[in-house]
């Protein structure tokens, strides 16, 4: 065990699978001399050298298109798209492409690709620097979407999703790239060398794709979430004194169906959190699971605390995001009703 | 209506008018040089403004192209395109008596797939686009298995997922099609980056049509190419028509397609896509330079689509009657049928009974297709197969779906 922050743990888990099979290949925008814009493949070409880790031409159409081509030749390359924003170009190799390349073909071609890319707000990026476009992909067959909330977490899911025979969305909080939020933002980051939430195994390490994380168990409330909002629930529910169960999703897709039913059952309440803006963005897909498999267990209507449906504002985006407040506010609500 | 300040290029010709293609540049047989396989990009600019042609209007072969391909390997050639042909033809009859959903048949330029196929070899990967169904027939594919595929009956190696003529096979070098456009275009690139990571000397070859030129994936293929020249021969195919837009709208009307490679320092030429040996030579050429560490090669094969875009298109109504048979390079199996008799090797009557030899071979292929069933009669591949390779492993979710759905 050692404490690292997320950067290092992605940085971790990439150079051991890189070490391991000889078929890992990575690249992208600046990611090669340079390492990353935020350093998480630092150190990786000079260890591995030019032909396994790159520099890319600024074109995410290209990245995830060779990428695609790359992974049905037999390599895996575990490429990154610098800020999810950045994803749309590529959006129709990740779509059209990877995630149904096994089906159309008949597994005759297959993409076992990774995508990073570094998710979410709260580091004043703006509308361009700030979007969690989850449900996007989320919503799309033959893709797997993992957004990890621990250091450990970010190490562990990420080998295993290189390791996966499927094309694997890999959403980075940036936020918590270098220390836990609480969703206090005037308060001064703790960095992950000092909080218990840093502390990473060291050597090779994986979390199997589709296990949520029971981070607290609770008795009246069961809240789902995943990324960022892990830390502000966390954060809610130790302020408000409720006794919440909080799970932490980790993967979207799949979803770990039974740990989320088991906890709704016991609990007979949800409150649903996520950054992404509310409309039909993945806390609808929550709710209507619990509604249509717990409903008979349920003693209040579930209810979701989000991003607004706006654009991410830039000087505004403390108020865009779910603040502990806020959770709090849908965890006494959902008690009470 | 025209304003100087916006431009909206038209073809030449529309219906009603006489067919002309005096705009058409055509070079004649053999008047393009052969360069040495390493050569600058810069050195050979002009080979992406003419055609290179070797089969001339007499049936001879000419000029430094010529040779690639010997007799029997011509005749093997005519055979591959005659087998292409008479398949095409029974699957547009098979989709207009129901027993398909849609064709799109390679009238008119099965030189170009037929031609390219032969100058390959084991383990090299397409990625082809529609129309170039010739990669499978001249690579030897079981015409049986391509009728399953449009067919979508229980012998569909795709198990009935994919749209009639999106064929797939890895052991034939067929990466599986996609309908969006261009797409495939990048991802040989990276095919072709991957056997350069892993120290193999295949080669992969990009496909793709002139009006899916203008889509990004071309542009990002032509960047990733020119940065780490990979081995990948990048194939436009100019059939002059995307469905109804004219090839005008996707380059400006203005240069070449070949010659959007110039400016990404890729070796680019145009080849006649009617000529067989001359499309074997230059395929021979880009695959030499490839197998070579060389890099990428452009290749844009001039041709024209004889037919419709698909059996859901009426060209009628945007191209004038007759145009086919005034495509000043003619008609691939006429020309290497008039080679191969020029060469004493053929002969009119041979050829006659060859066509009815090949065409009962398919009619009879396509009787034990259809014996294993039809879009129509309902033998398909059972609905669970849809729940199968979604993922290497189902999910919980799909498996409950699967559980619902009662397959």
């Amino acid at each position: 065990m050692a404490r690292m922050s997320m950067i290092e743990a992605i940085r971790d888990a990439i150079d051991l699978s890189m070490e391991a099979d000889p078929t890992v290949v990575v690249f992208g925008e600046d990611v090669g001399y340079f390492g990353g814009v935020f350093r998480c493949t630092s150190g990786l070409q000079k260890k591995y050298g030019s032909h396994r880790c790159f520099d890319t031409p600024i074109s995410e159409n290209g990245i995830v298109g060779a990428a695609v081509g790359m992974a049905a030749n037999g390599l895996r390359p575990c490429v990154e798209i610098q800020f999810a924003d950045y994803m749309y170009p590529a959006y129709d190799q990740i779509v059209s492409e990877a995630a149904r390349l096994r089906h159309r073909s008949a597994g005759m071609f297959t993409a076992p690709l990774v995508v990073r890319m570094p998710t979410g707000g709260g580091i004043m990026g703006g509308q361009t620097h700030s979007q969690s476009p989850e449900a996007l992909f989320a919503h799309v067959a033959g893709l797997k979407t993992v957004i990890p909330s621990t250091p450990a977490d970010a190490k562990g899911l990420l080998a295993a999703a290189i390791a996966d025979d499927d094309p694997v969305i890999f959403l980075e909080p940036k936020r918590l790239y270098n220390g836990p939020f609480d969703g206090h933002h005037d308060r001064p980051v703790r960095p992950w060398s000092k909080s218990e939430l840093g502390e990473v195994p060291s050597g090779p390490h994986e979390i199997p794709l589709g296990k949520a994380n029971v981070l607290r168990a609770g008795a009246d409330v069961t809240v789902l979430t995943y990324g960022t909002m892990v830390h502000v629930a966390l954060t809610a529910v130790e302020e408000s004194g409720i006794d919440a169960e909080v799970i932490d999703l980790r993967t979207l897709v799949p979803l770990d169906l039974d740990t989320i039913e088991e906890s709704v059952r016991k609990t007979g309440r949800c409150v649903i959190v996520h950054e992404a803006t509310r409309t039909c963005g993945f806390g609808a897909e929550l709710m209507a699971t619990v509604s249509e498999e717990c409903l008979y267990s349920l003693e209040a209507p579930p209810i979701r605390v989000t991003g607004w449906d706006t654009p991410y504002p830039h000087s505004q985006e403390w108020d865009y995001f779910p603040s502990p407040a806020r959770v709090a506010a849908a965890l006494k609500q959902v008690l009470e009703s | 209506m025209s304003d100087p300040f916006l431009h909206v290029p038209e073809p030449g010709c529309r219906p009603g008018d006489a067919p002309d293609f005096s705009d058409v540049v055509i070079p004649k047989a053999g008047a393009v040089p052969r360069p040495a396989i390493d050569v600058d990009a810069e050195e050979i600019r002009n080979l992406a403004y003419s055609i290179i042609r070797v089969t001339n209007k007499k049936g001879e072969a000419v000029g430094d192209w010529a040779g690639s391909v010997d007799l029997d390997q011509a005749l093997i050639g005519l055979r591959d395109m005659l087998r292409l042909r008479a398949m095409d033809a029974r699957m547009v009859i098979a989709q207009r008596q129901g027993k398909t959903s849609f064709y799109m048949q390679a009238l008119g330029e099965e030189a170009v797939s037929c031609a390219f196929q032969r100058a390959l070899e084991k383990g090299d990967m397409n990625f082809p686009t529609y129309r170039q169904q010739g990669l499978l027939v001249a690579a030897d594919y079981p015409i049986e298995l391509m009728m399953n595929q449009v067919y979508s009956n229980e012998g569909d190696p795709l198990q009935g997922r994919q749209m009639p003529v999106f064929y797939s096979s890895r052991d034939y070098g067929y990466f599986s099609i996609s309908g969006n456009l261009g797409t495939q275009y990048i991802q040989a690139v990276g095919w072709a980056m991957a056997n350069a990571i892993k120290g193999e000397r295949k080669v992969a070859s990009a496909w793709i049509g002139d009006g899916a030129t203008a889509e990004s994936d071309f542009h990002a293929a032509m960047v990733f190419a020119s940065t780490y020249k990979p081995p990948v021969i990048l194939n436009i195919v100019n059939n002059q028509w995307a469905i109804s837009t004219y090839q005008g709208i996707a380059r400006g009307n203005s240069g070449t397609f070949a010659a959007r490679g110039l400016g990404f320092g890729i070796p680019s030429l145009r080849v006649d896509g009617n000529d067989y040996l001359a499309v074997h030579a230059v395929a021979t050429w880009a695959a030499e330079r490839a197998r070579k560490g060389l890099g990428p090669t452009l290749i844009e094969h001039v041709t024209y689509r004889d037919g419709p875009h698909s059996t859901s298109d009426d060209p009628t109504a945007y191209r004038p009657k007759g145009e086919a048979e005034k495509w000043p390079l003619g008609d691939p199996v006429e020309r290497l049928k008039e080679y191969l008799i020029k060469q004493g090797h053929w002969s009119e009557e041979r050829h006659t009974q060859a066509v009815a030899e090949i065409e009962a071979e398919v009619l009879e292929t396509q009787k034990k297709a259809e014996a294993t069933g039809t879009l129509q009669d309902g033998r398909r591949p059972p609905p669970s197969e849809m729940f199968e390779d979604v993922y290497a492993t189902p999910p919980a979710h799909l498996v409950r779906q699967r559980q619902k759905a009662g397959i």
